[in-house]
């Protein structure tokens, strides 16, 4: 008899420990973030898909048109191609397309370029509609940042 | 042309009420979720106008643009019926809730027993949705929120009749008229009539939780097991009925909770009495309802009997015995 009041009171004194608990939680700041209205900072490491360094001196992109990104590639999603023009030295970049339906975010051509010319972006929203939006022509995005 | 003002009183009140339980079961929605929300540290609804307050205007407008499905192989009368039957009772019920002392639709002399009636109604409604719908989900549903049903109303009955003894009457606008004048005078602190008033009011708040089919206890929508119990086979605006009459429900439980334990439309210290104080309480015991589904986790169906035939009963046994010894004494 003893056992069975103690079991009743010490499990309603438990629920109203629960009740409570909640309560304290339900005066606390929101800890969400609004997301389309609000977004957190991108970590300094975050792996998004490649993009051309600028050349801060020239304004133009730091690639040398070597082709090792190209050919570290294991999923030939990179099309590289360049130019020799007059009064330049070296080979002037003409094209640069990233396939990224293809692309597997690997980072072997970040790592394999020696200019440092190739980076990873910070950019996440890439929901789209139609597949052809994502063969990305890296030089106009280059050239639409400036 | 002479209209006797009575009815015009009376189909004023038959609109107050249904405007009245319509709106707070759209707007319970929005609380539930919004408080839902805050408890687990999230906004909830806010896109939908300020602080999403026309979040249930959008929510009903979507449920009625919705194609009312009757399935192949339903009872097509009882299918359609259920809703009603739930939502109903839980309208009639309001006619005979005093919401102050001039407030009330019919001052029923027998007010209690009729809303008592009224809310075992809502039990036989479900029970016929989960037969029509011939779903093997929503029968073993019905057959849960019997059980439940008839299980929670022997410790409700009994813990009402102890008030009822104590008050010696039915007449709700009289219950109240007992408790004016202070919280003191309240019946969850009527220490004179039994010491166990405040136990008395827990036993019936657990008891009005169950028999709304609220959670913890909501085995009519267990929806980890059954589907969505009862409410599978329906859709559109046939759920959306099954689900205002709900809150309504709850809304009349927080209403014979307010009435019975605590004072009604009475100021605690005794200052300015009114209908004011009234929906202060209802809407602070629906705050609690709502505060509980999102603390604890679902019993199971033998926990639940459990709770009730072992624990409730008895207590609320005792209580009726000490106090008519008590009434008897004293």
């Amino acid at each position: 008899m003893i056992d069975y009041l103690r079991e009743i009171i010490s499990g309603t004194w438990s629920l109203f420990v629960g009740l409570g608990i909640t309560i304290r939680y339900f005066f606390q700041p929101v800890v969400t973030v609004q997301y389309p209205h609000e977004t957190l900072p991108m970590t300094p490491r975050f792996r998004g898909h490649i993009e051309l360094v600028k050349d801060e001196e020239t304004g133009e992109p730091k690639c040398i048109v070597c082709g090792m990104c190209q050919k570290a590639c294991p999923s030939n999603c990179i099309t590289v191609n360049g130019e020799k023009r007059e009064g330049v030295k070296g080979k002037v970049l003409t094209e640069y397309t990233l396939d990224f339906t293809k692309c597997s975010l690997c980072g072997l051509c970040v790592e394999s370029c020696t200019p440092k010319a190739i980076t990873f972006s910070k950019d996440y929203n890439l929901a789209g509609v139609r597949k052809e939006a994502y063969i990305f022509d890296l030089k106009k995005r280059l050239e639409a940042k400036n | 042309m002479y209209v006797d003002p009575e009815i015009i009183r009376l189909l004023a009140f038959l609109i107050g009420v249904i405007a009245f339980a319509a709106l707070n079961a759209a707007y319970l929605v929005w609380l539930e979720r919004k408080e839902a929300a805050h408890i687990q540290r999230r906004i909830g609804p806010k896109e939908v106008g300020p602080f999403g307050l026309f979040q249930p205007l959008v929510d009903g407008i979507k449920l009625m643009t919705k194609q009312l499905i009757v399935p192949a192989g339903v009872d097509p009368v009882l299918f359609k019926i259920a809703p009603i039957l739930v939502m109903v009772p839980a309208i009639m019920s309001f006619v005979t809730i005093p919401f102050s002392d001039t407030l009330v639709a019919r001052n029923l002399d027998i007010g209690l027993l009729a809303i008592f009636a009224f809310a075992s109604v809502n039990v036989l409604g479900l029970l016929l949705g989960a037969w029509g719908s011939r779903n093997k989900y929503a029968v073993i549903s019905a057959a849960r929120v019997v059980s439940q049903n008839v299980a929670y109303e022997i410790p409700m009955l009994v813990t009402v009749v102890t008030l009822v003894m104590i008050s010696g009457t039915m007449n709700l606008s009289k219950i109240v008229g007992l408790q004016m004048g202070g919280f003191w005078h309240w019946n969850i602190f009527n220490f004179s009539a039994s010491p166990l008033m405040p136990v008395a009011f827990l036993i019936f708040f657990v008891c009005m939780l169950a028999e709304t089919n609220r959670a913890p206890f909501d085995m009519a929508e267990a929806e980890s097991e059954l589907v969505a119990g009862a409410f599978t086979e329906y859709s559109g605006m046939g759920f959306g009925v099954f689900f205002m009459g709900e809150y309504a429900n709850i809304v009349i439980g927080a209403s014979v909770a307010t009435i019975l334990f605590l004072g009604g439309w009475d100021c605690p210290f005794g200052l300015f009495p009114g209908v004011h104080w009234f929906l202060i309480k209802m809407y602070f015991l629906i705050f609690t309802v709502i505060w509980i589904r999102w603390t604890y986790p679902r019993t199971t169906f033998y926990g639940l009997l459990n709770l009730s035939w072992k624990i409730l009963i008895p207590i609320s046994f005792v209580n009726l015995i000490l106090t008519s010894a008590m009434l008897k004494v004293f």
